[in-house]
């Protein structure tokens, strides 16, 4: 469905991609999760950068996103629930993050930031698309059928009104981000 | 060592504030992995030819190799941070972290396989699930997906596993 703020379109969609990827790039690089060290400790629990950023998005950007749907102002753009697919590959994937160091957003940023561990990852990532485009109708025929539940949202699977789901995700991240908080203040900097 | 950085939390908020103009503006949500496995159909093209590649079910539906938005937003964010990291003089050509150097030693080529190893699992994973830290991680999850929640929980859960078993006895860092 098109909607009335949607007037990027056609050509002008390559340059906001340009533009949308550039200040992506600059605020990954501000938020520190360039570095492998900040990436690596958030898995050991020793650093709390990358929760605290990814959650803080998904909060705002959440919430901004349910108040423009809920005026038919964007459309959603829901990845299919293929949960086999999805459960093989988020196991491959925290395994990859942590010894990479970064993953493939914070990884093309840490590029630009002059880590060259993270350019030799980058060849490792064009590999491995290869692999995956090679290994593509296998997969297609067999791992992705696999417990499929389609392009599923959470308020779909309750009986709960929209609006709760977002209002639980705003308390969840306040929670969070005040265990955090008391967290930083009783572990000793390391 | 610090003095680029911004405060994490708000940093979150630029990007959430980010992906809803994506959204609205562009009808797109953020993504990379997408991107890369656009690249490696290009990368490709030299070897296999472009029928070759175009002969490929998912080059030809799911990523064509070719200049559009999701391929240019990786383009994108990678000017962003080499421009961020000039501007506030943090660019720093290094090879290996400090983290991997207090564990494993200081030579490169090690750093330099394991980061090409990982990163290889890495996209793989990122395409099997259909998304990454970014197309899962902050788009899907800001939507309520199930498919995105499901990937970030296991994610952090297989990271923090593997960080355990490969960092435990770095009790300096």
């Amino acid at each position: 469905m098109h909607t009335t703020l949607a007037f990027i379109s056609g050509p002008n969609l390559l340059w906001a991609g340009l533009l949308f990827g550039f200040v992506f790039g600059v605020l990954l690089h501000r938020g520190g999760v360039t570095d492998y060290n900040v990436i690596v400790r958030q898995f050991l629990f020793r650093d709390f950068t990358v929760l605290k950023v990814m959650f803080t998005a998904i909060v705002v950007g959440g919430v901004g996103l349910f108040v423009l749907h809920g005026q038919e102002l964007t459309n959603w753009h829901i990845k299919p629930a293929t949960m086999l697919a999805v459960v093989l590959g988020a196991v491959l994937f925290g395994i990859g993050m942590v010894i990479y160091g970064y993953c493939p957003g914070t990884g093309v940023a840490a590029i630009g930031a002059g880590k060259l561990d993270a350019l030799a990852g980058f060849f490792g990532m064009i590999v491995g698309g290869i692999a995956y485009a090679f290994s593509y109708d296998w997969i297609a025929a067999n791992i992705l059928p696999v417990a499929d539940l389609g392009k599923k949202r959470l308020p779909e699977l309750s009986t709960l009104p929209e609006w709760v789901w977002y209002a639980g995700l705003v308390v969840m991240a306040g929670v969070v981000f005040a265990l955090v908080a008391r967290f930083e203040k009783t572990s000793p900097k390391s | 060592m610090k003095s680029h950085r911004w405060n994490p939390y708000l940093v979150g908020v630029l990007i959430g504030v980010l992906s809803v103009l994506t959204f609205s503006l562009a009808d797109k949500p953020i993504g990379i992995s997408t991107g890369i496995a656009q690249a490696a159909g290009a990368c490709a093209m030299p070897v296999m030819g472009s029928e070759g590649v175009a002969a490929n079910t998912y080059w030809a539906k799911k990523a064509v190799p070719a200049w559009d938005y999701g391929s240019l937003f990786v383009l994108g964010t990678l000017f962003g941070a080499l421009v961020s990291a000039v501007v506030s003089g943090s660019f720093k050509l290094e090879s290996v972290p400090t983290m991997w150097r207090e564990r494993f030693g200081s030579s490169v080529l090690k750093r330099m396989a394991a980061a090409f190893l990982g990163g290889a699992g890495l996209i793989f994973g990122a395409r099997l699930a259909d998304g990454c830290t970014s197309g899962h991680g902050i788009s899907g999850a800001l939507q309520l997906a199930v498919s995105s929640w499901t990937f970030f929980i296991v994610m952090f859960a297989s990271g923090i596993v593997t960080a355990f078993i490969l960092f435990r006895r770095n009790s300096k860092a």
